[in-house]
C-alpha cells in the first residue's frame, strides 16, 4: 500500500509538450510511472514521447481513463489549468508550477472545495510512491520502497529526508512536496490523516518551515489522533523577520510563523524534532525506537 | 513589493477614496513651489521611504511657515531615517510628500489583508486609528473588528455596515465608510495586493472621511499582470545586493554573519543557515540559486555574494536531484575562475554521479574543499570563517 498515488494510476500531463513537460513526462516514463497522454491546447491529435495529446482535459479523460493529472503550465495559466482538470473530474491534481498569484489561489481552493478533487501544491516537487509512480520532478533514483511516509513543504529539504531514510534503509511508502506557497492544495494534516491509515507506513516525517501556522495545527492534530511515530525538521531558525526566504509562504509576519514556536508545538505533542537537517534520518530512527 | 505612500495614495484616489491634496518634491529648490501650489500657510511634510514608524523618528513634519517648511525639508531630503522597522541602516529620504493639513475628529484604524490560515482576504478595523495594529493586538484585542470575505461573495454591503455600526458611525458616514471599503476591496483584487493598510482613516471635522497615510503590498507573482505597479518599484529603498540579486532572478536576503551561502532550493537553503548556526558560525546570506544550478547563475550568484566586505568564505550545499552533480561541478569551477573568488569555497555535492564531482572539484586547482557531508561542510565552512 501507499497514498495517493500507485501503480495502478493513470497520469496526464498538462503543459505536456513544454521542455519542462517534455523532460519530467520522459524522467516519469523512464521510472515506470503509468503516463497516458498529455494536454497542451492547439496541438490536439499529436503524438508526443509515444503518447497522445489532447487540446483539452475532458478529451483526454474521455480518451486515456487519467485519474491523476501534473501541470508543468506557467504561472499566468496555472489557475485555469488546475479549474479544467478539476472540471474533467480528475481525482488528483499535481500542480508543480512555482509563482502563480495569490489570489488565483484563493479562488482556485474556493472552487475545489465545492469540487472534491485533491490539490497538491503549487509550487512543490509532486508525489511519489517509489518503485510505483512518479508525479513530478523529485529524482527517482534516490527513493527506495519502505515504511517511511514523508510530507514536506520544501523539495530540496525532501529530497534530504528521502536520502536520509535510504541510508538506514528505511525507504519510504509515499513522499508528498506540499509547497512553499501560503495557499496550497494538501496540507500536513491532510497527509498525516492519510499515512495514519496507510499499513505501508511504519513512521512519518514531517518537514516544515517559517510562515504560517499549519506545523502547529499539525501538532495539534498529531496528538489527538496519530499513533504512528512522527519525526520532524523545521527549516529557517535563523531567518529575520519580514523577509520571504525564497518560498512565498515563507515568511514572518507580526511575530507569527517562527520556528522555534513550531519546533515547541511538535515536540509538545511528542514528536522528535531533528535540529540539524543532517539529522531527520536519525530523528526517524528515534521515534520507530521510543515506540517499539 | 511596497509602494510608497504617494504612490498608494495615487492609487486609492484612483478608486475615488479620498485623500488629502498633496504633492512631492524632490529636490529643495521644488519646495516653494509645490507649497504655493498646495495653498494655505499650514503644511505637513512627510518622508517618502520603504518603512514603518516615520512618524516616532522625525520623519513626519507639520510646518506653520514657508520658513519652517524649508528647515523640515532641509532636514529630511537626502538623509537616512532610522525608524525602529529599517534599523539600525535606515533608508535614504530623496523624496518628500507635501499635504495640507486637515482638521481631524477622529481617526480608525482599516486594512485588508490577505489571511491564508483562513485562505481569505479579511477586513480588519478599529476605532484606535494611528496606532499600531500590532501593538493594539498585544494590549486590547478586542477593540480589532474583523469581516472575513468568502471569494464568491466579496465583501458586502452587510459586512461594511456591521463594522461601521461598531466604530459607533451613522448616517452619512456610516454610507461613506461603507463605499470606502468597497472601494479599497476593489482596489486590493484588481491589483493583486497582499496588504492594504489605511492608518489612520482621519473624519475630519464637517464629517468627511480621509485616508492619511496608506501603505500598499502587491504580491510580486501578480506583477506580470500589473506593469504600471511594476515601474513603480524603487530599488533604491533595498538593500543593495538584494536589488542586484533580483535583477539577476536570483533569490538572495542579506544577514549579519560572515559565511556567505549558496544552496539549491529555499527550504535547503535555510536549513544551510540553520546548520552554520548550529556549528557556531553566523550566515552572511540567504541564497537560492534554483533548481538548474548552472554556471550562469552559480557565477552571478558568487558575484554577489562576494559584494559583501564581511563574507570570509562560502558554503555551496547543492542537493543535485536531477541535474548530475558532474556537471554541477563543472558549473562551479567555471564560475569560481570567471568571479576570481578569493576566499575559501566549501562545497557539499550529493546526487547522481558525486564522487565523479568531488574529483573534478579536487582537481580543479582552486580554493574549493569538497565536504563529504552536511554536518562536515558546516565544520569546515565555520573553521574557514573563524
Amino acid at each position: 500500500m501507499s497514498i495517493l498515488v500507485d501503480q495502478e494510476t493513470r497520469v496526464l500531463c498538462q503543459g505536456f509538450t513544454g521542455k519542462q513537460g517534455t523532460f519530467h513526462s520522459e524522467q516519469a516514463i523512464a521510472y515506470g510511472t503509468r503516463m497516458v497522454g498529455g494536454v497542451t491546447p492547439g496541438k490536439g491529435g499529436q503524438q508526443h514521447l509515444g503518447l497522445p495529446v489532447f487540446n483539452t482535459v475532458r478529451e483526454a479523460v474521455r480518451e486515456t481513463q487519467a485519474t491523476a493529472s501534473v501541470l508543468y503550465v506557467p504561472p499566468a495559466f496555472a489557475a485555469d489549468s488546475i479549474m479544467e482538470a478539476a472540471d474533467a473530474g480528475m481525482a488528483l491534481i499535481v500542480c508543480i508550477t512555482e509563482g502563480i498569484p495569490v489570489l488565483d489561489m484563493l479562488n482556485v481552493k474556493a472552487a475545489l472545495r465545492a469540487n472534491g478533487a485533491r490539490l497538491i501544491g503549487p509550487n512543490c516537487p509532486g508525489v511519489i510512491t517509489p518503485d510505483a509512480c512518479k508525479i513530478g520532478i523529485m529524482p527517482g533514483s534516490i527513493h527506495r520502497k519502505g515504511g517511511i511516509g514523508i510530507v514536506s513543504r520544501s523539495g530540496t529539504l525532501t529530497y534530504e529526508a528521502v536520502f536520509q531514510t535510504t541510508a538506514l534503509g528505511l525507504g519510504q511508502s509515499t513522499c508528498v512536496g506540499i509547497g512553499g506557497d501560503p495557499i496550497k492544495g494538501l496540507d500536513f494534516i491532510d497527509c498525516l490523516e492519510l499515512f495514519e491509515q496507510d499499513p505501508q507506513t511504519q513512521a512519518i516525517v514531517l518537514v516544515g518551515e517559517i510562515g504560517g501556522t499549519r506545523e502547529e495545527e499539525a501538532a495539534d492534530y498529531i496528538r489527538s489522533s496519530v499513533r504512528k511515530p512522527v519525526a520532524a525538521y523545521i527549516a529557517g531558525q535563523t531567518a529575520p523577520a519580514g523577509k520571504r526566504m525564497g518560498h512565498a509562504g515563507a515568511i514572518i509576519a507580526a511575530g507569527r510563523g517562527l520556528a522555534v514556536e513550531k519546533i515547541r508545538a511538535l515536540e509538545a505533542a511528542g514528536v522528535v524534532v531533528a535540529h540539524s537537517p543532517a539529522g531527520i534520518g536519525d530523528a526517524v530512527a528515534e521515534a520507530l525506537a521510543r515506540r517499539t | 513589493m511596497n509602494l510608497h505612500e504617494f504612490q498608494a495614495k495615487e492609487l486609492v484616489r484612483q478608486y475615488g477614496v479620498p485623500t488629502p491634496r498633496g504633492t512631492t518634491v524632490e529636490t529643495l529648490a521644488g519646495v516653494e513651489a509645490a507649497a504655493a501650489s498646495l495653498g494655505g500657510n499650514r503644511w505637513v511634510v512627510k518622508a517618502q521611504i520603504h518603512a514603518g514608524g516615520r512618524g516616532k523618528a522625525g520623519g513626519v513634519r507639520v510646518a506653520d511657515s514657508a520658513a519652517a517648511l524649508e528647515a523640515a525639508a532641509a532636514s529630511l531630503l537626502g538623509q537616512r531615517l532610522v525608524t525602529v522597522q529599517n534599523a539600525p541602516n535606515g533608508q535614504t529620504v530623496s523624496r518628500l510628500l507635501l499635504e495640507e493639513t486637515l482638521d481631524i475628529a477622529r481617526e480608525f484604524y482599516v486594512s485588508l489583508v490577505l489571511d491564508r490560515e483562513r485562505e481569505r482576504i479579511v477586513v480588519v478595523a478599529s476605532g484606535s486609528g494611528g496606532m499600531e495594529i500590532e501593538e493594539l493586538a498585544r494590549t486590547r484585542p478586542e477593540k480589532i473588528l474583523r469581516e472575513v470575505c468568502d471569494p464568491l461573495w466579496g465583501l458586502q454591503d452587510f459586512q461594511c455596515r456591521s463594522l461601521g455600526f461598531a466604530l459607533g458611525l451613522e448616517g452619512k458616514a456610516l454610507a461613506a465608510f461603507g463605499q470606502i471599503l468597497r472601494r479599497l476591496y476593489a482596489l486590493f483584487k484588481d491589483c493583486d495586493l497582499s496588504l492594504l493598510e489605511v492608518n489612520p482613516l482621519a473624519m475630519t471635522r464637517s464629517g468627511d472621511l480621509v485616508v492619511l497615510d496608506c501603505k500598499i503590498n502587491i504580491d510580486d507573482n501578480a506583477l506580470y499582470r500589473h506593469q504600471t505597479l511594476a515601474q513603480q518599484r524603487d530599488s533604491t529603498q533595498e538593500d543593495e545586493k538584494e536589488a542586484a540579486a533580483h535583477a539577476a532572478g536570483l533569490n538572495y536576503i542579506a544577514l549579519d554573519g560572515n559565511i556567505g551561502c549558496m544552496v539549491n532550493g529555499a527550504g535547503l537553503a535555510m536549513a544551510t543557515m540553520d546548520l552554520i548556526k548550529l556549528h557556531g558560525g553566523m550566515p552572511a546570506n540567504f541564497l537560492d540559486v534554483g533548481g538548474g544550478a548552472t554556471a550562469q547563475t552559480v557565477a552571478a550568484a558568487f558575484k554577489i555574494i562576494q559584494s559583501d566586505a564581511h563574507v570570509k568564505a562560502v558554503l555551496v550545499n547543492i542537493f543535485g536531484g536531477i541535474m548530475r552533480c558532474d556537471i554541477i561541478a563543472e558549473g562551479l569551477i567555471q564560475a569560481v575562475r570567471e568571479v576570481r573568488v578569493n576566499v575559501p569555497v566549501i562545497v557539499r555535492l550529493e546526487g547522481t554521479h558525486r564522487e565523479l564531482g568531488r574529483k573534478m572539484l579536487a582537481e580543479s586547482g582552486l580554493s574549493i574543499v569538497s565536504a563529504s557531508g552536511l554536518t562536515d561542510a558546516a565544520e569546515r565552512a565555520v573553521a574557514a570563517a573563524a
